[in-house]
Parts: C-alpha cells; structure tokens; sequence
C-alpha cells in the first residue's frame, strides 16, 4: 500500500504488520500521553518527589538520554571533522537516534517544571552564572543543529526527492554538513560539560560537589567525555538491536568495529579520569567538609546507595567495557560486543543517576537520615512516553528513509514489478542515496 | 547624601532556651500566609518556612538529652553573596541583597526548576506540590502585606522582609535614613514565649546579635563566642543564623566530623 514512499531497492514488512507495530508503541504513547495530562493539568503532586528530592526520575533520564544521544555528535564530529569516512555508513542513524533523544530531553524538562508555561524565563531572565541557563541554551541550539541534519535524509524519501527543489536542498545540505558537525561537537561540549557542571557546582552537597579548573568542576569534563565515549556504545547498540528486529544486516562489520574501537579508547580514557576524581574527591574534597567516604555508602535503608554502586559503575561497567572494546578480539565477538556496549549503557546510566539522586539522598544535617524515593505511574509512563515517540520515528524513518547507506549491497533484493519506477524518474532514482554516500 | 552602610541582618537562636513549643512555626505561618493542607503530617511535602527539630545526644536512659533546634533559611552569605542557591538558579528568580544580606525569592519569576532546592543543605526550600487552599473564613486573616504562591513555585523564610520595607517606609517619612533596632524583628522572634530568638544587624556593634555571637568578618562572620556555632559551618556556605548551646553534643550536631578528627572541635 505504501510502497512508493519505500526507498528503491529495500525491502520493508508488510504494511499491516508495520501498522500493527506502530499501533502497539501507541498504545504505551497513550498511556504516556494520559499521564502527561494528568500532570500539566493537576501540577508535580501527581510524582513523588518531594522537598529533599527536587530533583528525580525526570532528570535522571534527562541526563541519561543526553549521554546515549552523545552518539551523534561524536559520530559526526569523526565523521566530519576527524575524517573517519567508514562511519558515513551510521552517521544518519547517530544523527536520528541523537534527535530523539534531545527531543525526550526538552518534552521531559517540559514535564518537570513547576510552571510549564513559565518555561520561556530561562531564556528571558537568564542567570549567566547557573549551569542550568548553559544547558538550556546549549541544549535548545543542538536540538535545532540536529534537525537541521535530519532534514537532508526526510528529504531524500522517494516522493519529496522527486521534487527537484527538495532534492537540490538535500543536496546541498549534505554538501555544508561540516560546518553543523562542528557547530553541533562545540554545543555538545558545553551541554554535556554543564550537565556535569548541574551537581558538580553544588559546593554544600558534598556528595556531588568537586573542585575544577576556573568555573568548571570536573564533572563538567567528565560528563562530555563520558558522553563521547558512551553514546556511540548506545549508537551500536540501536543498531545492532534494529538488526536484530528486522532480521537483516544495516551496516558492515568493519563501519560497527571502528566506531567500537573509538568508542573503547575513549571509555578507557574516561574510566581512568573517574577513578583519578573519585579518589581525589574521596581523599581531599569530601573529608574537607567532614564526610569520610564510607559514609556516602553506609547506613541508608536497604544498602540502595551501598558500596556495590561505585563498584557496578566503575568497575563492571566501566573497566569492563572499555578492556573489551579496546581489543581486536572483544569487537569481533558478537557476544562480547553486544556485552560491552550494554555495561558502557548502564554504566553511563548509573552515573548519571548516582549524580542526581543519591546527590540529594546522602543526608548533610548530621540530625537527618538518608531520603528515599520511588516514582509515581505518572513519572514513569512520561519517561516511557518519549521513549515511544522515539520508536516511532525511528520506525518511521527506517521504513521511509535511506537511513542506512549500506543496505542495499547487503541485502540484494529484487523488486516486485509494481515497486519498478517510471522511465522519467529514474535519473532523480538513481541520484537518490548519492547526497547519503556523500 | 551619606551613604548608609550595608547591613547584615542575622538571626541568633539559644538554643538552651528553645523549649520546642512551636510557636515560631505558627508566628510565622500566620505572618507569611504559608499553606497548609488538611492532612499535613507528611512533612516532606508540606511547607513550612520555619520548622523545628528535635536532636538527640543518641544515648541510652538515664543519660538521654533533647534538643530543639528551629531552623528558618540561613541566608547564606557564601562568598561575596555567591550562596548556594542564588548562583544556580537559571531565572534569576532568587537574589543575594547585599544591602541587607537578605536571600529573595521572586515567586512570579520562579519557575519551579528546583534547583535551587537542591543546592540548599538545610531544606529551607520548599516547593508549593498543591494550590495554596484556605478555608472559606480565613482567607480574610491572610496579611495583605506579603503575596500568596501559587502552585508550582519554591519559596522560603524571607526574614520577614515586608516588616522591614515598613519600616524602612515609615522611618523615611519621619526623616530618618536608619532603623532602630526594635523597628524591624521578624514574627518568629516576637512570638517565642522563651526569648530563645534574638534578631538584628550583624553589621552593627550596638545590635544584641552582634554582640552575642561576635561574627568574625574576616572568616565569614564565623563566631568568635565559642558557645555559639552555626550549621554546617565546613561547607563554607556562611549562614547568618547562628545557635547558642552550653551543651558540647548540640554544638557538634550542627556540622560533619570525619572519625580522625576527634572531639577537639567546638569543645
């Protein structure tokens, strides 16, 4: 039924079973969407945060799906600036997974403000002085960088590229596209580096709170690189889990073992800075103001904040991960890979969770004990809402687009006689996933 | 025209006086049309500007020891106004005055980041979760001299400001540019029956604060008089509320000690 809008050459699931798909993930936007409602309309009391925990599930997974989105602009700073040119095989898929998730990004922070239509007094009564103003501002111009380099690929779907006018722009678009990657690796450094900067600044929660250089705390550096070198895990991890559910191969071996080995190297070089930072922080930063380590570790209801944490963070999800990637051997195994990119995942994860929530759960009044928190159904269907909305673009795309240059060569697929294009839209066929090589 | 010098109001609590009674909670409740719900007794959710705690020495009967200590916002000074949750607010909805030493919050500016909530170590910062509902009468009791907050928005102690802005209003009017010490005091200190809370300017060496606590002005105003200590005093946040205690264990509990440093501290 839709096989005109399916890029030539590939082959797609049956239109009822693609609808059939898209109608399940609706169904959990729904219930997103329900929950959503719910809480712009009855305000936060519907969440379970409360007055020691401020912060909670919603930035956590703002904080988590920025660093898995780190994918696109890492990728394409290779890509692009680097030179690495066996990555233009996966950079439009970096570039539609890191939209996706700074699209979650900006529709979470939407939920998680007070007063959703006091939002714009971020950018009107800026405070220069606050990392959240940074990542506001940094994070809205990255979102409009990363739209501008989806745009090329909706326009190369085979109906609009049809329109010489729409086809020429992609072209041209592809042709200027170093010039977003850059712009899109220097916002990247300042968003990721000021979400790093959110607790890392905090200088009477000593849990979160370490020394830097100038204004910038460490976490500042170390959450871009962290990013840098986690996001292109998550970027094979999509792509791998696509192949998975589609039953064919999108991208070649050599394209998934190059990024993987950057991506090692990287997460080598975080792993050891982190280890540096946690010492330092636990040996000087803390006992200055009065915390031994252990005590950020000890004493909280049912060890959820337990010495187990660091060790799954730094330990199993980080040492680990990056000892396999950065190994011949480790990137050619599928089993080692696929365990690598997902300890490097939730490695990233935890971070960022440790350094939102256990920020706010260690108790500093030495009369207070630990907080706990659990989230409302209504957090967790908004955290799960945009996730939805990310499986269907991307569906959408995959099905539509030319996101994977590569696929054709790697499934030969012969056309139904119907699917075979008209004599004088075959010039403009054939030019179709040039500006995507490009 | 002489300019006046800035003043540092600052509030000093005895604790040794404080009976835990609870009536500066409700002086100030009143005094700030704070909200309150029908079933507040999850604190963590309902607001309260001042709130009183309650300390123990951790010891077993006979030698058990209570202490109540009441904690308004500290209006943290922190270095050269840089308090901890002025600097991260991302609207500028929160200020540093350094005229007063008064930490603000504009409540139509705010946007309910929460942020600033979890820069402040004391959880002074409360966050309006409910429409602020008053029953039918009572809404003609609210002061119309402070503003109501609206769902969605943080606020917190303001050292009474309005009374000051009063008073500031009525002293210029009968021509004077400064404020007699009794002409600005916050509810909280007017209604404690014990005469546990004493409040002035730190600046000035006439003011009772002043002379209780002796705020060192080259350490942050740290106190000089070894019976008084102030909350979280390592973090370098600089409050402006200082406690008195005779008790060793009370002065202790109001900061973080790693085991090495043994007892030597506040003795």
């Amino acid at each position: 039924m839709d096989s005109a809008l399916i890029p030539k050459g590939v082959k797609r699931c049956p239109t009822w079973q693609f609808v059939l798909w898209i109608g399940a993930v609706s169904g959990v936007l729904l219930w997103g969407v329900v929950a959503m409602v719910l809480i712009y309309f009855k305000g936060l009391n519907q969440t379970n945060m409360n007055n020691a925990y401020g912060f909670a599930l919603w930035i956590w997974a703002d904080l988590a799906v920025i660093a898995l989105g780190g994918g696109a602009f890492f990728t394409g700073f290779l890509r692009y600036l680097v030179g690495k040119d066996e990555l233009k095989n996966i950079v439009n898929y970096a570039v539609l997974v890191g939209f996706c998730c700074y699209v979650s990004a900006l529709m979470i922070l939407g939920f998680d403000i007070g007063q959703p239509l006091r939002g714009w007094f971020i950018f009107w009564h800026a405070n220069v002085h606050s990392m959240l103003t940074e990542v506001a501002f940094c994070l809205s111009a990255y979102l409009g960088v990363l739209t501008i380099e989806y745009i090329p690929l909706i326009l190369e779907n085979r109906q609009i590229n049809k329109v010489p006018f729409f086809h020429h722009l992609a072209h041209n678009m592809h042709e200027i596209m170093a010039v977003f990657a850059a712009t899109g690796a220097f916002l990247s450094f300042f968003h990721q580096g000021s979400l790093g900067g959110v607790p890392g600044v905090l200088f009477a929660r000593p849990f979160g709170y370490r020394t830097g250089v100038f204004v910038w705390p460490w976490t500042f550096f170390l959450f871009t690189w962290s990013a840098a070198a986690c996001g292109p895990c998550f970027t094979i991890f999509i792509t791998k889990l696509t192949e998975k559910i589609v039953g064919k191969k999108l991208v070649k071996d050599n394209v998934i073992e190059l990024l993987a080995k950057i991506s090692g190297w990287m997460l080598t070089g975080y792993i050891i800075a982190k280890i540096i930072d946690t010492v330092y922080w636990a040996t000087v930063t803390a006992p200055s103001k009065g915390f031994a380590f252990m005590d950020f570790y000890t004493n909280n209801p049912g060890s959820i904040y337990g010495i187990w944490i660091l060790i799954a963070e730094i330990g199993i999800c980080g040492v680990i991960p990056a000892a396999i990637l950065i190994t011949d051997r480790g990137r050619k195994s599928k089993t080692a890979l696929w365990l690598a990119v997902l300890l490097a995942i939730i490695g990233v994860c935890l971070n960022r969770w440790v350094m939102v929530l256990q920020v706010l759960a260690v108790p500093v009044l030495s009369f207070e004990s630990w907080f706990t928190y659990f989230p409302s159904w209504q957090e967790i269907a908004t955290t799960i809402l945009p996730v939805a909305l990310g499986t269907i673009v991307v569906s959408l795309s995959y099905r539509y687009l030319p996101v994977f240059p590569q696929e054709r060569e790697l499934n030969p697929y012969e056309p139904a006689a119907d699917d075979v294009l008209e004599p004088e839209t075959q010039e403009l066929a054939e030019a179709e996933l040039k500006p995507a090589q490009a | 025209m002489k300019h006046e010098k800035a003043k540092k109001f600052g509030m000093v609590i005895d604790l040794d006086k404080c009976t835990g009674c609870g009536t500066c909670m409700v002086a100030c409740m009143a005094e700030n049309n704070v909200p309150f719900r029908e079933d507040d007794t999850d604190k963590l959710i309902s607001v309260a500007w001042m709130r009183v705690y309650r300390l123990t020495n951790g010891k077993p009967f006979p030698h058990t020891e209570e202490c109540f200590l009441p904690r308004p916002c500290m209006q943290c000074e922190g270095h050269d106004g840089h308090s901890p949750c002025v600097s991260v607010c991302p609207a500028t909805a929160t200020d540093y005055d350094m005229s007063t030493g008064i930490v603000s919050q504009i409540y139509t500016r705010c946007f309910g980041c929460r942020y600033c909530m979890a820069a402040c170590p004391y959880h002074v910062r409360q966050f309006n979760w409910w429409d602020p509902l008053w029953p039918e009468k009572m809404t003609e009791s609210l002061n119309p001299d402070v503003s109501v907050r609206m769902r969605g928005v943080v606020e917190k102690c303001s050292f009474c400001i309005h009374r000051y802005q009063t008073a500031t209003q009525k002293a210029n009017l009968e021509g004077r540019r400064e404020l007699e010490e009794d002409e600005y005091q916050t509810a909280c200190t007017q209604a404690c029956p014990a005469g546990a809370i004493t409040f002035g300017d730190l600046n000035n060496p006439g003011h009772a604060v002043h002379q209780m606590v002796k705020p060192d002005p080259n350490h942050g105003g740290r106190p000089k008089n070894p019976k008084a200590f102030r909350l979280l005093e390592r973090l370098g946040t600089n409050p402006k509320v200082y406690y008195l205690s005779s008790r060793k264990w009370v002065r202790r509990a109001g900061d973080n000690y790693i085991r090495q440093e043994g007892s030597q501290n506040h003795s």
